[in-house]
């Protein structure tokens, strides 16, 4: 039977996007390969959240234990692998998320099967299972296929395809939980919010923003020029607060915060699929970059193919006489 | 303290052009600059922080090419105190399970505190090789790390970055594998006395047999994911692109943001 488990993943009592979106992908790959999709949900009253992702159609498994309040990488693997051996699915897929990455390769070692990390598309096709994953931060694609194995493991890209609809009342199932006394060598703590910074770039109007093409921070006043003359806020892709160019509260993308500015200027920013899941929300996007090839341009609705150097001093000049 | 940390070799294509070779598989590094990544640069820096508050000593381990010895010596002028490349060409490097395999063929049967990798490389984005890594050697382990600090009793906290700016803080018995996010830390220039110095470290090159592992078990047969191809994903763009020298370019955004009411 080619089930397909798709586990769940849920934070602070919300279900996150991702287990939404996989359950545009599992019921395909599930009927190519002849079974049937199951959502794994682990957690602690689990009651609302079990109904929820049952309205999509699907068979729900909870394991509600108060064990699993909060995420634990070593208490994960211990069920599911345990579960593995019970339920013997096709394919084990999970979000690629701060959770999933942080025990699906263990689990993979653990029951050497294989795992393919960050798919965004799927295709079963004459019995191989085929994963496109992206390499070199989108700039080329890969296809990988695995060679037969009793389970294949898989994490998914977040926001890579958008979540279905709500269709029809699936089922809830409650399972026993594999794991019956607390696990020993690691324990979660608290979770720590996000600092607040002096401007809330997710309200911002106008952004620009700035990547690794800034090079070094002794060339941001030639940004916070550029900002001052069009009143806008300056936030930075990943790249740029981790060289402490930019405050880490003013950083766009998946780590970092969504903007929806009306206008969003990226100048020396690659686009990185996690940037651009940050500033899609945006209402008009200029893209400044050197590559041609630069992701970023796939959401830009104006662009310039050059160094950010010989732009933004022109750019900020005229803006300055035009805006009298 | 006895720190591991986990380094790669990897192109700097930030900002250039990347083309698939005619095998289909592998891409055109020729023009490209290459360095330690992103984030294994911060996790060398830890490594450093970590010896300097508690003593100690720190390994670090590369599979890679004779040319990234020059990388390896940077993080040995940074405070590194020796080094292990693992240069053989039986390696599927497509297959994060086989590079965790590799590296821990390097550090079982030695004792350890903790074990260092980046949380990613920016070439091949798997974030699976140091949460392997700590399955092999049997350890604990968090990933996505942007703070450290060691607790009394054998133990570990860590802060764990997770999606939205919201952090996880989680304790682990020691010892552990930590992937390390970039941002935990400001890694420093190695000072010129480091550089000096990291000339007389030692550096040890070993072929895979030389760490005990048959390397039947970690090429490309043993590996259970084969990459059958590699393909350049088109820019399909909407964007008006604005054409010309550069300032006339600067001119006519400037004109299309005041004109199109967008400012």
């Amino acid at each position: 039977m080619g089930n397909v488990l798709v586990l769940a993943e849920h934070r602070q009592g919300t279900l996150r996007d991702i287990s939404f979106e996989m359950l545009a992908v599992a019921p395909k790959l599930a009927a190519d390969m002849g079974g049937e999709v199951m959502v794994l949900l682990i957690g602690s009253a689990m009651d609302e959240m079990a109904q929820k992702l049952a309205g999509y159609g699907v068979k729900v498994m909870v394991i509600d234990d108060p064990l699993f309040e909060n995420f634990n990488a070593e208490k994960y693997q211990k069920v599911l692998s345990a579960l593995i051996d019970d339920l013997k699915p096709a394919v084990l897929m999970t979000g690629h998320t701060a959770q999933g990455v942080d025990f699906m390769p263990a689990l993979a070692v653990e029951k050497k099967l294989p795992l393919i990390a960050e798919a965004l598309n799927l295709e079963y096709v004459d019995g191989t299972l085929k994963a496109t994953r992206q390499l070199y931060s989108g700039k080329v694609n890969a296809t990988v296929a695995f060679k037969p194995a009793d389970t294949y493991l898989l994490t998914f890209r977040e926001g890579a395809v958008e979540a279905p609809a709500p269709s029809s009342a699936g089922v809830v199932e409650k399972v026993d939980s594999p794991l019956k006394e607390d696990v020993p060598y690691r324990k979660f703590v608290e979770y720590i919010e996000a600092e607040v910074g002096d401007v809330d770039i997710t309200q911002s109007d106008i952004l620009v923003s700035v990547g690794r093409g800034l090079k070094e921070d002794k060339n941001l006043p030639l940004i916070e020029e550029l900002a001052k003359a069009i009143k806008a806020d300056i936030a930075g892709s990943r790249a740029a607060t981790d060289a402490g160019w930019i405050p880490h509260d003013r950083q766009v993308g998946t780590s970092g915060k969504s903007v929806k500015p009306k206008l969003y200027i990226a100048m020396g920013i690659s686009g990185a699929f996690q940037h651009i899941a940050g500033m899609k929300g945006a209402k008009t996007v200029v893209a400044i970059n050197k590559d041609p090839e630069a992701p970023i341009f796939t959401v830009a609705d104006y662009a310039i193919v050059d160094d950010m150097f010989k732009i933004v001093p022109k750019l900020t000049e005229k803006l300055k006489e035009l805006k009298g | 303290m006895k720190t591991y940390v986990c380094i790669k070799y990897v192109p700097d294509t930030s900002e250039a052009e990347v083309k698939v070779n005619p095998d289909g598989i592998t891409v055109d590094s020729s023009r490209f600059s290459f360095d330690i990544n992103d984030a294994d640069n911060y996790a060398v820096e830890e490594s450093v922080l970590i010896k300097e508050a508690q003593g100690g000593e720190v390994t670090v381990i590369s599979i890679g090419p004779k040319q990234s010895d020059v990388m390896i010596r940077m993080a040995m002028a940074k405070g590194c105190d020796q080094a292990v490349r693992i240069e053989d060409d039986r390696i599927a490097g497509h297959d994060p399970l086989m590079v965790a395999k590799v590296l821990a063929g390097t550090v079982r049967d030695k004792e350890f505190d903790l074990v260092l990798t980046g949380c990613m490389a920016t070439d091949d984005w798997h974030m699976s090789t140091g949460v392997a890594l700590a399955e092999e050697l049997g350890v604990n382990h968090a990933s996505m790390v942007n703070k450290v600090e060691i607790l009394d009793g054998g133990r570990v906290r860590v802060n764990r970055e997770l999606e939205g700016g919201l952090l996880e803080a989680v304790e682990l018995e020691l010892p552990a594998v930590l992937t390390i996010q970039t941002g935990i830390n400001e890694p420093r220039y190695a000072p010129i006395r480091g550089i000096r110095e990291a000339q007389k470290k030692e550096l040890k090159v070993v072929k895979l047999e030389d760490i005990g592992i048959d390397p039947a078990e970690v090429g490309v047969e043993a590996s259970q994911i084969v990459l059958e191809e590699l393909s350049i994903p088109e820019v399909v763009s909407a964007a008006e692109f604005i054409e010309g020298e550069p300032d006339e370019k600067a001119e006519k955004l400037a004109s299309i943001l005041i004109k199109g009411g967008l400012l």
